[in-house]
């Protein structure tokens, strides 16, 4: 095309970088309204002096107060931060609880190391190395793709009721004192109310405290009351979708651990209607159990613990009394419209990955939060711009994890098909040298270290999907037998 | 029981060699490791000591080059090794984490530097 040609063009725009995100051929003057970031004073910045409420002290909202102290800091900023926290997590049991599973997943440890957040062995139970697949036909053992620990199995707080934690600290402890040692103020207090004082949010404790602040960030949980009063505030916000999990604390002491349950996470693959995900997973003394799907309740939860292959991994088969057990409901819809002019959910209270890593989600959610604060401003446009891909990302990269969950129900299902996954992932493992199509594709499913996108695609290689179909042939010959030694042959 | 991240190395195991191709960089839990390089006579000269928190092998993650120097354990070391892919593709969303790493290698050319300049004092004095 001749430069003629585009003669009616004004390329003057294509001097500005705040024009170039439009790119859908509207004029100039519509788009501008809807994707500019806010420029100048209307971007509402942090400056020398201001103040930032962060309502939960969990993984959410220290990362953040971490990552926004830090950020400041390299700009000669200095603000005011108070994380709102009541709950003591040195202490054990529901008191200090923040009811989690408590994995931190591979791509996670390797992140917060190169971010510079060590996670200490004070605060790691079991480093986890292999993740061990049950199904009806038996048990196939993957192993991390280097033979090295990264995955942390932690507790959020000091462990479960009546655990001597020692010289064991919790990761929200940790976390904390992280953003403590960078400049925030812990507040032991519960937030009751949020409000606007003009153009300010107002943050209202029970005891009557009430702060003033220029950005109030809530990293709460999916339970707490502040969610819906933010959503009562007509902003546009709308609380997460949730279900209901089971988690469970079981003390078998270390020895056992070690000789029955080792430096793997055990995963269930099991035909339980309702039932999506269940893994149990080693730490210092206790085992922690986790069960997610549509309706957790006792039954399904009594279904599962007296089902062959759970008892099975426990000593004499059988399933001993839990110290303490919970239902609490985690995010499997991100919340809509997770900001506002000054306000931000981060965390499990804004967008969280469905079923897997949430602490990972918190991770990104929590860092795309402060630097969109601490670079760009707290304006709804400014966030809108510079925080909401993170969540958009998150949520797209759900859509597919949902498709690859339904499919994997079809597995749960099918004898066929749970034989030729079996076969497929038990040769790899047996085999040096072998790449491991199948094996990578359920360690990241199981371990939610890579983005289900990710995960889907590889499931679309060509040869991944004949080796499927040729282990689903041989696995299901009449008189064809599975690995052995690894199967149970009922 | 310690529980602990990474792989756990000892004292005179290489963690990396000169002139190998990687696909990762690392990040040192606890311990320390020395830098060699080879040298023409076939020895090997330490040009600096790495301890906790501190990054290595981050020059193979932005370049498909040789490693440039052996990195060894000087005592009980645990080392986390992080993924190429891993790194790459959280830079892309969040491209502050490269920020960790410019970091790393800002220091060691700040080390470089001060080398060089008392090298170049050494030789004008003598």
């Amino acid at each position: 095309m001749s430069p003629e040609a585009n003669s009616d063009v004004d390329l003057s725009a294509l001097a500005d970088p705040t024009m170039w995100s439009s790119g859908d051929g509207a004029p100039a003057e519509k788009t501008w309204t809807r994707k500019r970031p806010a420029s100048g004073s209307d971007r509402m910045p942090l400056e020398d002096g201001s103040r930032v409420a962060v309502i939960g002290g969990g993984p959410a909202g220290s990362m953040f107060s971490y990552f926004l102290l830090r950020t400041l800091a390299l700009t000669d900023t200095r603000i005011e931060l108070d994380i709102y926290e009541p709950r003591d997590f040195s202490l054990t049991g529901p008191a200090g609880c923040n009811h989690c599973g408590g994995v931190i997943s591979e791509s996670l440890v390797q992140l917060l190391a190169t971010e510079g957040i060590a996670i200490p062995s004070t605060v790691i139970q079991r480093g986890i190395d292999a993740y061990d697949l049950h199904m009806d036909i038996g048990t196939v053992q993957i192993r991390t793709p280097l033979n090295e620990k990264r995955i942390a199995a932690i507790y959020r707080s000091s462990g479960p009721r009546n655990a001597v934690s020692g010289s064991h600290i919790g990761f929200d402890r940790h976390l904390m004192d992280l953003a403590v040692d960078r400049g925030a103020r812990v507040v032991r207090k519960l937030v009751s109310r949020v409000s606007w004082m003009g153009d300010r949010p107002e943050v209202e404790c029970p005891d009557g405290h009430r702060g003033l602040y220029d950005l109030v960030v809530v990293a709460t949980g999916v339970n707490s009351a502040v969610l819906r009063m933010i959503e009562d505030l007509g902003l546009g916000y709308r609380t997460p979708g949730t279900i209901k999990t089971f988690i469970s604390e079981y003390p078998l002491g270390r020895e056992v651990l070690d000789r029955d349950f080792g430096n793997s996470m055990h995963v269930f693959l099991l035909d339980l209607p309702r039932l999506e995900f269940a893994a149990a997973i080693p730490k210092g003394e206790y085992l922690t159990v986790a069960m997610l799907g549509h309706g957790v309740d006792d039954a399904l939860v009594e279904s599962f613990l007296n089902s062959k292959e759970v008892r099975e991994c426990f000593p004499e088969a059988r399933v001993p009394q839990n110290a303490c057990h919970c239902f609490p409901r985690i995010n499997v819809q991100g919340a809509k419209r997770p900001y506002a002019d000054r306000l931000m959910m981060i965390g499990d209270a804004g967008v969280s990955r469905l079923y897997k890593d949430g602490i990972g989600a918190a991770y990104r959610t929590s860092k795309a939060a402060a630097m969109a604060a601490a670079l760009h401003g707290v304006s709804s446009d400014s966030l809108a711009a510079h925080f909401q891909p993170a969540c958009r990302a998150i949520t797209f990269d759900n859509a597919i994890g949902k498709f690859i969950f339904w499919v994997s129900h079809f597995i749960q299902k099918s004898r066929f098909l749970r034989k030729g996954v079996f076969r497929m992932t038990a040769y790899e493992q047996r085999t040096p040298g072998r790449k491991r199509r199948m094996s990578s594709v359920l360690w990241d499913l199981f371990t939610g270290s890579a983005p289900y996108r990710e995960v889907f695609l590889r499931t679309l290689h060509p040869v991944f999907l004949a080796t499927l179909v040729w282990n689903l042939v041989v696995a299901n010959l009449p008189g064809s037998t599975l690995p052995s030694g690894e199967i149970d042959a009922s | 029981m310690k529980e602990v991240l990474g792989k756990t190395y000892s004292a005179g195991d290489d963690i990396v060699r000169q002139g190998e191709v990687g696909d990762c960089m690392f990040v040192i839990q606890e311990g320390e490791a020395e830098v060699l390089i080879d040298g023409d006579d076939g020895g090997q000269t330490r040009v600096d000591v790495m301890r906790a928190g501190e990054v290595f092998g981050e020059m193979a993650i932005l370049e498909r080059q040789a490693r440039s120097a052996t990195v060894r354990a000087m005592g009980p070391m645990r080392v986390l090794t992080i993924d190429k892919k891993t790194f790459l593709r959280r830079v892309q969303e969040d491209p502050s984490l490269a920020f960790m790493v410019l970091k790393a290698m800002s220091n060691r050319v700040r080390k470089l530097d001060l080398e060089l300049a008392s090298l170049k004092a050494e030789r004008s004095s003598s």
